[in-house]
């Protein structure tokens, strides 16, 4: 083709402004980990048990669920929807493999692990069917759904409550051994969170649910499948709660009808202090995980800083209001720039 | 344009299908698709052939949009046969219309503001490397090739939020293109383009004619239709009326196709003598945006805006209704002095403003037609705070009939309404405030024909009442129709005034672009 098009442009310069785009996508996670650091070192100057290796391995552990949740949530928000059931399927998975445990107790723990994603992967299906294909609101679906499961755990449940001696000592090995120091906790919820980034990033499906949270017409028009993609959302985010609701049984070794009530609420507070957009189409689950990391972090310092409990949700609150007045601050400067230079770019 | 063309751009010769050298390329015949008890396309026909740019004309509701969303693959027709290049095809999603080679570029562009420009144009298809992981430098350098191929200059890298609605067109233009597309549809692609922006469009439409594509072209600037299309296809209500070849029309016998009658003008101006001055702005500035602009508007006047699009003519309008701040300069209504950045009082002095985007700005889309005509009125309807629903009703109706609004019940929801239709209920939300002074942005864009100049005549009457109007358009022909005074800017300086008169479209042009006068004299 050799239209000879003038562009009335300015000439690009694509490296400064890659860099700039990607610094700004950096700032957010490099922001949650300075605010981690200031709020890590201010606590060890009050109080130097804080920095101590136990305390270390308890705020990596203690983070480890909610950023496993975050990470399912993360792929759901993109989408412009959001998952309030995480909580209670993290609960009805735990107590599911307890009891499952207590009867067969020769089972091999792996089983374990499977029972609880697929506790998660049969919920979460059902949240997507519903929102796909009824087209619900998916925070109506999963709000229902939060009190649908907890319902059918409490039935299950029905009083009894599973203790440690019906887990297998290998099985509670998972929530409290260490490698090297660092809890396997930490470091299956870690593995996940890079090979979840990775798919996110680099390949078609991951980007297909930024497509969908960004422009949900424009998606549709560009062929994207959005709503076998929403469904895989929910059901990859139901069968992290699942698997959720294993770790949970192996760091605790006991679970009630109420295991992992209000979870829900810390995940969704985790992902967008992460820089996840409630609105979907931009966020990484990067993000997402530094920020339940962060808000464990700030619920430990307090505990150690010997503040009220009552406070902690206040500052966890006041954290998020922070996060998204900053955000939309970002973005209105981000997009007030972007126009001018598409103004300077048109004239 | 054609000239430097070469040969096989030409394309086939205009004449009827049966002596076509060149088999079509896609040919849609009878197509019907109702939605509930509304028949949008009772006979959707047209035959595409390589290398012809092909306009599909129609007054809204014509059943254009249907059809090409029949070609986008968004609806299945009830009936009716489609082929391409010979083969009959059911278009089942997007995604097979795309896989049959076409590509369907919409008056809105639908981009995906938070992903890069060139994850834009790949979405979906990005190409991989080992793994099937996305290659990012890959997908960036196509993006840039494809860039230069059209010859702009664009940061694939940069995120497609904030680009202008040019560029946002431009990005389209080369997703389109990338998918080496046999057919090409552009649904109202000049709407918001300025002239040059428009040139630079139909230099790439030759181009994509030089490689055998076909382009279906539809917009409502006739002029720009018989600038680059060869064969015309006309439909009214939902049927094929014509195809004809380009040569043998004129543009009142398109008109009269379309609209199944005589328009006595789109243009029906008439004189007015101007009066008493309401508008005085003096020296008016906005840093970086609009400097030193100082110009008046008397009753009884159509005083036009013109320019390219991003040379501060809708920026201007908005500091004068208060929108934005001013940072030095004054405007004054009727004598008094406006305080800076306040619409409110620039309402209460009796200024409209009917902006640009009437889906964004003009209208709340999920509220009923009475609703959106009587909101800038509410003061007037309410005593004690509460609104009287008596009242508010007798206002709209009064208003819907003196615009001619087209309508079911006042209380539908105004999204049902037409394009055209929805700009009167814009107009009429201000007019009932009896403005001494309307400020309209863009007042016909996508606007069919037939509502063109039934707002074009409101416009006249509304001056003949001693109203003065200060409008913005980038469609020369209404400014040179409409206006009493044309004041050009050119990067935020007003650069010319001309009189009725004296303008026309090569002065302005000329003004516009910053070029000198005495070239074109």
């Amino acid at each position: 083709m050799t239209a000879a098009l003038r562009a009335p442009s300015s000439p690009t310069e694509p490296s400064s402004a890659r860099r700039r785009s990607e610094s700004l996508l950096r700032a957010r996670e490099l922001g949650i980990i300075l605010v981690l650091v200031a709020v890590f070192s201010a606590t060890t100057a009050k109080n130097h048990a804080f920095s101590n290796t136990a305390s270390v391995q308890q705020l990596l552990a203690g983070a480890s669920l909610i950023a496993l949740l975050a990470v399912g949530q993360t792929l759901v928000v993109v989408t412009r929807n959001v998952d309030l059931s995480v909580g209670s399927v993290l609960g009805l998975s735990a107590y599911i493999i307890g009891d499952v445990f207590k009867s067969h107790p020769g089972m091999p723990i792996a089983f374990g692990f499977v029972i609880g994603i697929g506790v998660g992967v049969v919920v979460g299906a059902v949240n997507g069917f519903i929102t796909t294909v009824a087209k619900v609101p998916s925070l109506v679906v999963t709000l229902a759904m939060l009190y649908v499961v907890r319902g059918i755990d409490a039935k299950i449940v029905s009083g009894k409550q599973i203790d440690p001696t019906s887990i297998p000592r290998s099985f509670q090995a998972v929530g409290y051994d260490d490698v090297w120091g660092i809890p396997w906790l930490a470091i299956i919820v870690a593995v996940i969170v890079v090979i979840v980034g990775f798919g996110m990033r680099s390949l078609r499906a991951g980007r297909d649910l930024y497509a969908i949270g960004s422009n949900p017409d424009a998606a549709l028009l560009a062929g994207v499948r959005s709503g076998r993609r929403v469904f895989a959302a929910f059901v990859f985010s139901g069968a992290l709660a699942g698997l959720g609701g294993a770790l949970f049984l192996a760091e605790f070794a006991t679970v009630s009808a109420t295991g992992g009530s209000g979870y829900e609420l810390n995940v969704v507070a985790a992902v967008v202090v992460g820089g996840v957009a409630i609105f979907g189409g931009s966020g990484t689950v990067y993000g997402a995980a530094l920020g339940a990391v962060l808000l464990n972090t700030i619920n430990q310092a307090l505990v150690a800083a010997k503040v009220s409990a009552f406070w902690n949700q206040a500052v966890a609150g006041a954290l998020l209001l922070a996060a998204i007045t900053f955000d939309r601050w970002l973005a209105l400067r981000v997009q007030r720039r972007d126009a001018e230079r598409g103004q300077r770019h048109a004239t | 344009m054609d000239a430097g063309l070469p040969a096989a751009a030409a394309g086939p010769p205009a004449g009827a299908p049966s002596v076509h050298p060149i088999a079509p390329v896609l040919e849609l015949r009878n197509a019907t698709k109702t939605f509930g008890a509304v028949r949008a396309l009772i006979d959707g026909s047209v035959i595409l052939y390589p290398g012809e740019a092909h306009a599909l004309l129609g007054e809204n509701g014509a059943g254009k949009s249907t059809l090409v969303k029949i070609l986008a693959g968004v609806h299945l027709p009830d009936s009716g046969v489609l082929s391409i290049e010979g083969a009959a095809v059911a278009l089942n999603g997007p995604a097979a219309s795309r896989a049959a080679g076409i590509s369907v570029i919409y008056q809105e562009p639908t981009l995906f503001p938070d992903l890069s420009v060139a994850e834009n144009i790949f979405m979906g298809r990005q190409p991989l490397r080992r793994l099937r992981r996305i290659d990012r430098a890959e997908m960036v350098h196509r993006a840039a090739a494809v860039f230069t191929r059209l010859g702009v200059s664009l940061d694939p890298t940069r995120p497609a939020r904030g680009l202008s609605v040019a560029d946002q067109q431009i990005v389209e233009i080369a997703k389109a293109i990338s998918f080496d597309s046999k057919v090409i549809v552009m649904d109202e692609p000049t709407a918001a383009l300025t002239s040059v922006e428009v040139d630079r469009l139909f230099e790439v439409v030759s181009a994509l004619r030089a490689e055998s594509a076909a382009v279906l072209f539809i917009s409502h600037r006739l002029e720009e239709v018989f600038a680059l299309c060869q064969r015309v296809t006309i439909m009214r209500d939902g049927a094929f009326v014509r195809t004809a070849p380009i040569v043998d029309l004129t543009i009142d016998a398109v008109i009269r196709a379309m609209v199944g009658r005589d328009l006595d003008t789109l243009f029906p101006k008439t004189k007015t003598e101007p009066q008493a001055v309401v508008l005085a702005v003096d020296r008016l500035t906005r840093e970086g945006v609009f400097t030193d602009v100082s110009f008046n508007v008397r009753r009884g006047e159509i005083v036009a805006l013109a320019g390219l699009v991003g040379a501060g003519r809708s920026e201007i309008a908005r500091a004068v209704f208060g929108i934005d701040r001013h940072d030095a300069g004054s405007v004054e209504v009727d004598g008094r002095k406006l305080p800076n950045g306040s619409p409110m009082a620039a309402m209460q002095a009796g200024v409209g403003f009917v902006p640009e985007d009437r889906r964004q700005q003009g209208l709340v889309m999920d509220m009923s037609i009475d609703h959106n005509i009587a909101l800038a009125s509410l003061d007037r309807l309410s005593s004690n705070g509460i609104i009287r629903r008596v009242a508010e009703r007798r206002l709209a109706a009064d208003w819907a009939v003196r615009l001619q609004l087209k309508f079911s019940r006042l209380r539908n929801n105004v999204a049902t309404l037409s394009g055209g239709n929805q700009q009167k209920v814009v107009l009429a939300k201000w007019l009932a405030r009896r403005p001494s002074l309307l400020i309209i942005d863009e007042p016909t864009r996508g606007i069919d024909v037939g509502t063109k100049a039934e707002v074009h005549r409101i416009l006249d009457e509304l001056v003949h009442q001693g109203i003065a109007v200060l409008m913005i358009s980038s469609e020369l022909p209404e400014v040179l129709g409409m206006a009493d005074r044309i004041l050009v800017v050119h990067e935020g300086r007003l650069a010319a005034e001309f009189s009725r008169a004296e303008a026309d479209e090569a002065l302005i042009m000329a003004a516009a672009t910053g070029q000198q006068l005495d070239v074109s004299a």
